[in-house]
């Protein structure tokens, strides 16, 4: 057994403490040390986005993070997405276009879609489709989600006019 | 992955140390998109991580004259975000950004990418085709080396035992330069190149190629610097012969296997084709420079 080590990191901008084996993954960490069981394990290899969390500002695969990689990072989750019982547009758009099935890749793909926005407000279809390629979804056939971020997008524009 | 240690160290040298401690199973760690991948799956046995993102150099673009500097475990999106980076290196900026999902770009370098050593890496042909090097740090202190001399085989790199590669450099270039990397897969994303193409271009006032450089992925053990194929291409203007002459000299460069992702005939046949289309694109990029 490797040496644990003391972790100091800022999860939805509180700060967190945890003890991480060296070989663990962010993704462990943040589920199984943390509690935060919204960002899922889906293929553990990167090709899925069912993990998918912002660290730093960049969005990634939290199953290709170390936990002790964390140290000293801003790491943003599904669970900080929402004000209180205040849905992010981009969950209410999800529930009202029925872009989620199974709902497996759904907190990957809420992630993914609100780190599009905020480095590209105004995406075109193409655009948002690219920037979620990393995100497998075995259920929608993809049309329902594209909508609903499309749609996501044009109301956070109209709020910040 | 139980039994691995990890460090992150803040100079090279002390990676330098750490990685020769460890021994045969000891890996720099950059953002970790083929490294945690193969920990996990236990195609690289459990040893020491040393991350290598704590080391100023190994994170950031940094202009020197002409020049590019890109600390090894730079993530492309990095790359895409820098403008002066885009106008000079598109060739370099396009094929790093080929590399996975956006998830994995804001994680994976260049430098990962070459040390990887896969034939099919994206980034490699473009980065020997614009004749990049690679500083390298180890126990007996700092070398430089060309881009193409770190892979020896599939998954096998020249680096000594203790070294590791710290920064890419691309050189400074003339104006009217222009490159460009095409590659080809089955779907329009998220896969693995059969096929990769760098085409590297300067040119002189009438138009005439005066230096050109071609790489080819995938087409090989190691990626493959085509300089009859370039050699093709200077003294001409890119024109339907000179194209032509790319085309033969491209496919006889190559030396591919055949696997489920392509036959070597199809691969040859392919890496000419993309050699044409890339050196189009790079000689309309140098006209605009």
């Amino acid at each position: 057994m490797s040496k644990r080590q003391h972790i100091s990191a800022t999860v939805n901008g509180d700060p967190v403490e945890f003890l991480a084996e060296p070989g663990a993954t962010l993704l462990d960490a943040l589920r199984d040390d943390l509690g935060l069981t919204g960002s899922k394990e889906g293929c553990g290899s990167g090709d899925c986005g069912a993990c998918s969390v912002i660290l730093d500002g960049r969005l990634v695969c939290s199953c290709l993070v170390l936990a002790v990689e964390a140290e000293g990072r801003r790491v943003e989750t599904i669970e900080g997405m929402a004000e209180g019982s205040k849905l992010h547009p981009l969950q209410q758009k999800f529930l009202e276009h029925a872009a989620l099935q199974c709902g497996f890749c759904t907190p990957g793909l809420l992630v993914s879609a609100k780190a599009l926005l905020d480095a590209n407000p105004d995406p075109t279809e193409t655009e948002a489709r690219y920037w979620l390629a990393g995100n497998l979804c075995r259920c929608t056939g993809y049309d329902k989600i594209i909508r609903a971020v499309m749609d996501a997008a044009a109301e956070l524009r109209q709020e910040k006019v | 992955m139980s039994n691995v240690e990890f460090i992150a160290p803040t100079s090279p040298e002390q990676a330098a140390k750490a990685l020769l401690a460890g021994g045969p199973g000891a890996r720099p760690l950059g953002g970790g998109t083929d490294l945690l991948v193969q920990l996990r799956s236990g195609r690289l046995p459990a040893g020491l991580i040393v991350d290598l993102k704590r080391i100023p150099e190994a994170i950031g673009i940094r202009q020197d004259g002409g020049a590019f500097v890109i600390g090894a475990s730079t993530p492309g999106i990095t790359l895409s975000e820098h403008k002066a980076l885009g106008l000079a290196w598109p060739g370099v900026v396009e094929a790093t950004n080929l590399i996975g999902s956006t998830q994995v770009q804001g994680r994976a370098s260049m430098a990962g990418n070459l040390c990887n050593a896969s034939p099919a890496a994206d980034s490699v042909p473009a980065l020997v085709a614009a004749r990049a090097t690679c500083l390298i740090v180890g126990p007996d202190g700092r070398r430089t080396a060309t881009v193409e001399s770190i892979a020896v085989a599939p998954g096998k790199t020249s680096l000594a035992p203790g070294e590791f590669v710290l920064e890419i450099r691309l050189p400074a270039r003339p104006g009217r330069s222009g490159d460009a990397y095409l590659r080809s897969i089955p779907r329009t994303e998220m896969d693995i190149a059969v096929v990769g193409a760098g085409v590297n271009l300067t040119l002189d006032a009438a138009g005439v190629i005066t230096e050109a450089h071609v790489a080819l992925g995938a087409v090989g053990p190691t990626v493959i610097l085509a300089t009859a194929a370039a050699a093709a291409l200077v003294g001409t203007k890119a024109d339907e012969a000179a194209l032509a002459n790319l085309d033969a000299a491209a496919r006889a460069a190559c030396n591919p296997i055949s696997d489920k992702r392509g036959t070597a005939e199809f691969r040859t046949k392919i890496a000419g084709v993309l050699a044409r289309r890339a050196a189009t694109i790079a000689y309309g990029r140098a006209e605009k420079r």
